[in-house]
Order: C-alpha cells, then sequence, then structure tokens
C-alpha cells in the first residue's frame, strides 16, 4: 500500500505570549483506501491537524507528504494546485453557495482544476446521482434541508476523485437521523475506494470507522492501526 | 512543481466573470446603491459637457448667422463730450473705406411714441423713436415677426415698425386689426413687428421711422448716430482702426467702434466658466461614488470571509480570489458608468429639446466617463482586493 498522507514530528504552535502549541509531534500515516476518524476532546488540536492536512496551513515543524508531495517546499500557488487536484474537504458548516444550484455547487469543486464547464457539470451530475440527490440537482442550495446540503457538500468534496477527502465535523450540524444517513454516504465511498479522514467529537461515530486516531493535548494519545487493530 | 502531473490551478474566462457576479447577484440592492454614486457622478459630467457643446454650438451658430463682420460706430460718450453726434458726413466717409460693404445710420428723434393720445406724455414706456435707413434689418441680420420692414414707398406715407419689446409694450401683438400709435404728436399705421435683433438689442425697445419720414414729420435733424458697418470678414481689424479718423478726423476719441458679435463670444467664455465649474462638482460626486463602491467591497470581503476560505480551500490561488473582488468593483463602476452616461445623455437630450438646441454629447465626455469609471472601480476595488487575497485559508474558514 502507497501513503497518501504521510505526518512526521509535525508540531504548529500558535505565536503570543506565551506561545500556544496546537500540535506537539504528530506522526501519522494514512494509506490510499483508508477511512479513518481522529477523535478528541475540544482544544485537543483536530482542526489544526485537518487544516495541515490539507495544506490549508503550514506545520512550524516537522514533514506532511500529501499525496507524494512534500508540503514544505511548496508556494502558496502549487499548494493550491495540489488542494483543486488532490484533496476535497468537507466542512461543518457546509460552506454551499446559496445562490447556485446543487449542480453549480458541485461542478464548484472542480472550477479551479480548469476543465471545461460542460465537462464539470457532467462530472458533478454523475456524482450528485451517485450521494442520492440526481433528483434535486436544478433546486437551489438553500432550498434544501441540512442534511441535503451535507450530501451536496461530500459530492463536491469527492467530485474530482481527489486522493484524500477531509471532512471536518461533517455531521456537527445535523440531527441523528440524518447524521447517520451522512456516515453511511462516507462508508460507502469509501468501498468505492476513496480516501477519507473524519474529525468528530462523536465517539459513536468514530467508532463505526475502522480506524481510529485519538488525540489529546496536539498528541495522538491512541492510533487502532499502531495497536495492531487493522481495518 | 514537483512532476507527478499536477498542473496548476487555473481558472476559464467565462469561470472569472461569473464568480466576479456571484456577489451581485447574491445582493442586488446593496450592488444597485452603490453603482448609483458612480452613475450620478457619470451622468452630471456627461450632462455638464454635453449641455455646455449643445448651447456653445448654439452660440457659434448664432455667431454664423449674424457674422462676425458687423461693427458698430457710435458718437463717445463721456466728460466733456456732451451729447456726441457723429459728423454729418460720418455716412458718406466710412462707405468710402475699401473693404466696407454696406453702411447704414441710425439716428435718434427727440419724439416719444404711446399706445394712444390719451396716455399721459411722462409715461413714454422707455420706448426710444429711431430714424433709419431701409437696408438696415438686412444689415443687421434681423428678421420681421409680422408684416414688412420699411421701405421708400413708405417715406411718402408716415409708417412705423415696432420692436419686438415696443410692440409688447405698446400693447400691438398682431397686424390684423391694422393697429395705429400716437408718435410725435400724430397717428402713424404699424407695418410690421420685429423679431428680437440679436446684434442690436435697442432696436428691441424702439419704433422705428425711415430718416425721410423723421425728417418730415418729427424734426430730425438727419445726424445720425449710429452707424452699423457690414465689412470683408478678412479686413474686420483693420477697419476697425481706420473707423475713428474716418469718422471724424479731428476728434477720432470721440468715436466709439465696437463689435456686437463680442457679447456672444463673451456670453459663450461666460459658460464655459461654468462649465468647469459643475465639471468639478460632478468629479467629486464621482470620487464620493468610488468611496462607495470601496466601501461595500470592505463589507463585502468581511461578510464573505468563508466563501473566500472555501474558495482557497477549492484550490483558488490568491490571485484568484483578487481578480475575483476587483472585477466585482469593477463590474459595479462598469455598470455605475454606464447608466451614467444614459442618464446624461437624457438629460442632455430633454434640455437641450426644450431650449431649442441640436443636441451634441462629446466623445470625450462618452468615453472619458467611462474610462474614470473603470478607473475609479480599480482604485475602489484593489485594496479590498489585496485584503481578500492576503486572507489565510484557516482565518478565512474560522466561524465565529
Amino acid at each position: 500500500m502507497s501513503a497518501v498522507l504521510e505526518m512526521s514530528g509535525v508540531t504548529r504552535v500558535y505565536p503570543g505570549t506565551p506561545p500556544v502549541p496546537a500540535l506537539r509531534g504528530i506522526d501519522l500515516r494514512v494509506e490510499t483506501g483508508e477511512l479513518v476518524s481522529v477523535v478528541g476532546p475540544s482544544g485537543s488540536g483536530k482542526s489544526t491537524l485537518l487544516h495541515i492536512m490539507g495544506t490549508l496551513d503550514r506545520p512550524t515543524a516537522g514533514r506532511v507528504e500529501v499525496g507524494g508531495f512534500d508540503v514544505s517546499r511548496m508556494s502558496d500557488r502549487q499548494l493550491s494546485a495540489l488542494r483543486s487536484q488532490r484533496i476535497g474537504f468537507v466542512f461543518q458548516q457546509f460552506h454551499l453557495l446559496d445562490a447556485e444550484t446543487a449542480l453549480d455547487n458541485v461542478a464548484d469543486g472542480l472550477l479551479y482544476t480548469g476543465r471545461p464547464a460542460a465537462e464539470r457539470r457532467l462530472m458533478a451530475a454523475d456524482t450528485l446521482e451517485r450521494v442520492g440527490l440526481g433528483h434535486r440537482m436544478r433546486q437551489h442550495a438553500n432550498k434544501l434541508s441540512g442534511g441535503e446540503r451535507q450530501r451536496v457538500a461530500v459530492a463536491r468534496a469527492v467530485v474530482g476523485r481527489p486522493a484524500l477527502v477531509l471532512a471536518d465535523e461533517p455531521t456537527g450540524n445535523l440531527d441523528s437521523k440524518t447524521s447517520e444517513a451522512i456516515v453511511d454516504l462516507l462508508e460507502e465511498l469509501h468501498t468505492e475506494g476513496i480516501t477519507l479522514v473524519v474529525i468528530t467529537h462523536n465517539p459513536e461515530i468514530a467508532a463505526r470507522f475502522p480506524r481510529q486516531v485519538a488525540l489529546r493535548d496536539g498528541m495522538v494519545e491512541a492510533d487502532s492501526a499502531r495497536a495492531g487493530v487493522t481495518a | 512543481m514537483s512532476g507527478n502531473g499536477l498542473k496548476p490551478s487555473r481558472m476559464h474566462l467565462a469561470d472569472v466573470w461569473r464568480t466576479a457576479g456571484v456577489g451581485l447577484r447574491t445582493r442586488k440592492l446593496r450592488a444597485a446603491l452603490s453603482a448609483l454614486g458612480i452613475t450620478i457622478g457619470i451622468a452630471s459630467i456627461v450632462a455638464v459637457l454635453g449641455l455646455s457643446e449643445s448651447s456653445k454650438s448654439d452660440l457659434l451658430t448664432q455667431l454664423d448667422r449674424l457674422g462676425t463682420n458687423l461693427l458698430v460706430v457710435q458718437a463717445g460718450q463721456g466728460i466733456g463730450l456732451g451729447n456726441a453726434e457723429l459728423p454729418d458726413t460720418a455716412s458718406a466717409m466710412v462707405s468710402r473705406i475699401g473693404p466696407v460693404d454696406e453702411v447704414s445710420a441710425v439716428g435718434s428723434v427727440n419724439a416719444n411714441v404711446y399706445r394712444t393720445d390719451l396716455v399721459p406724455a411722462s409715461q413714454s414706456g422707455g420706448i426710444s423713436v429711431k430714424a433709419v435707413e431701409t437696408d438696415l434689418l438686412e444689415s443687421l441680420g434681423g428678421t420681421v415677426a409680422a408684416g414688412r420692414f420699411l421701405d421708400d414707398t413708405a417715406t411718402e406715407y408716415p409708417a412705423v415698425v415696432l420692436g419686438s419689446v415696443a410692440a409688447e409694450r405698446l400693447g400691438v401683438t398682431g397686424l390684423e386689426d391694422r393697429p395705429l400709435v400716437w408718435l410725435g404728436g400724430r397717428w402713424f399705421p404699424v407695418v410690421g413687428i420685429l423679431n428680437p435683433v440679436d446684434l442690436s438689442p435697442d432696436l428691441d425697445r424702439a419704433a422705428i421711422v425711415t430718416e425721410a419720414v423723421a425728417e418730415e414729420y418729427l424734426g430730425y435733424d438727419g445726424v445720425a448716430s449710429t452707424l452699423y458697418v457690414r465689412t470683408d470678414p478678412e479686413w474686420v481689424d483693420a477697419v476697425m482702426d481706420v473707423l475713428p479718423p474716418t469718422v471724424n478726423p479731428e476728434n477720432p476719441d470721440q468715436v466709439q467702434v465696437s463689435r456686437p458679435t463680442d457679447a456672444i463670444e463673451a456670453k459663450a467664455a461666460a459658460e464655459s466658466a461654468f462649465t468647469n465649474l459643475f465639471l468639478g462638482l460632478g468629479a467629486v460626486a464621482l470620487l464620493v461614488g468610488g468611496v462607495g463602491i470601496a466601501n461595500v467591497m470592505v463589507i463585502s470581503v468581511l461578510e464573505r470571509r468563508s466563501e473566500i476560505g472555501l474558495r482557497r480551500a477549492l484550490g483558488a490561488t490568491r490571485r484568484h480570489v483578487a481578480v475575483q473582488f476587483l472585477l466585482e468593483a469593477l463590474i459595479l463602476a462598469a455598470v455605475g458608468g454606464i447608466g451614467g452616461v444614459l442618464l446624461g445623455t437624457g438629460v442632455t437630450a430633454a434640455y437641450a429639446r426644450i431650449r431649442g438646441w441640436g443636441l451634441l454629447i462629446p466623445g470625450l465626455a462618452v468615453w472619458g466617463g467611462l474610462a474614470a469609471a473603470l478607473l475609479i472601480g480599480t482604485i475602489a476595488g484593489l485594496y479590498p482586493a489585496l485584503r481578500a487575497a492576503r486572507l489565510s485559508p484557516t482565518e478565512a474558514l474560522r466561524t465565529t
């Protein structure tokens, strides 16, 4: 198996007096095709970890490789290119453009890849079918329910078949029944071969995934893979 | 780039435009109001330039029609000169100057004109009586509103033509009733009413008779007080110089020579001065409009932080974000500018129609106005756009 994400000795210290260390020496390796949950109480550094995995933020020290690219040696423009083609994001607040249709929101996942518009919409339509929203394609985002909005956001994250999909509390704004459906969807995508890292503070959800990484105070407290419990 | 088939982030041009329009489509009222500032500024500039250009072209056609080769010779007035008159020989002498085409003499008649013989003598209404030659109207480029001007047949029979203001004051509105006026102690039939004479407004307030009639019935001494001189247009300045010594060889300084079209030119110049003032006000309005756009853009960047963060996560570069916001400001300014040009043209067209001018919008006002709008848009959009681009993705995504 090849690693899609490799972190070694990653620290992130926020400047201030005194400086706040959010991550203190993270070593983590995610293989292609894995479904990983990252759990931990608030303040444990989950979001910082996700931002660094997604190249939205750079580590203070340590090495991060995403899809075989050494992040520390890449310029801001190169990181943008990496995100546009290799990484998909799902956010707790969905971050959809309300004025656009579900289809256009998903197609926007490919906006910065330079693909022609027709191709983007075709891929978006396919992906929306896959997440079970084929019938809601022409609906404007603000007319959709919370669960539907998160499905659109998931579709946007996977439409470009990225090497790595990062989800930050994807069920944080949803009721338990809709949360269940979203988790089902993520598991389904995993079986189709998509590599997923899901951040959650909900232990029940985390427990459903093959591998759990527990964070505490900016350090990996437990990793089920390292403990020998393989997926 | 480290190979492995990673292509730089890039956008199609159509998508660049579409994303720049997102903010405008979702906040239409705000967009319209901020564009309105630019609209008002550009409209006022276009209207000011259009109006001044239209009015100036109107004055110029007036000048063209009247001709700038008319000179007026009058006896100088001043201390010690008394009620100066031109010498008897003046008219004859002037007509001997080479480039002079026509000379027409006008004299003041010491008489008053009244509506009827019952009006008290003191209420003369400020109307003077002038003795003229029959070619005067032609020399001045004047026209009659009704009836005809005096001709030589009228010499035998006393008849009078009224200037536009004089006719109004005497209550003569038309010639259908064969109106009479009480002039110098006898009834005169009115045979014509003049339109306003642009080159000699004092004729508007005059009752006009021929020299012969004035001498016969009104005790006119035949000495002209004013000469209207048409010259070869090439020689106007030279003629102006020789006129005083020709008219009065002994005392050339007692002769005043003027060119009536100078007054119209001065009017045109005065209007230009006002144009600059209003243009300045328009520029201030434009500036305020630009500040409005900058303001709206700054707010927009603050409100749309999460959209900026999302776009960065989707792979937008800093440049993509900057271009999106800059273009949004430019679209606002361009819409405002086009609206301003249309509004300014409309206002100019309406006003020109009311005043009976030809419509003339200088191309400079249109293109300059649009260019100014775009320039303002760029300046107004630059700071917010750079601010949006500088925002770090994590900071933009942090929602509190």
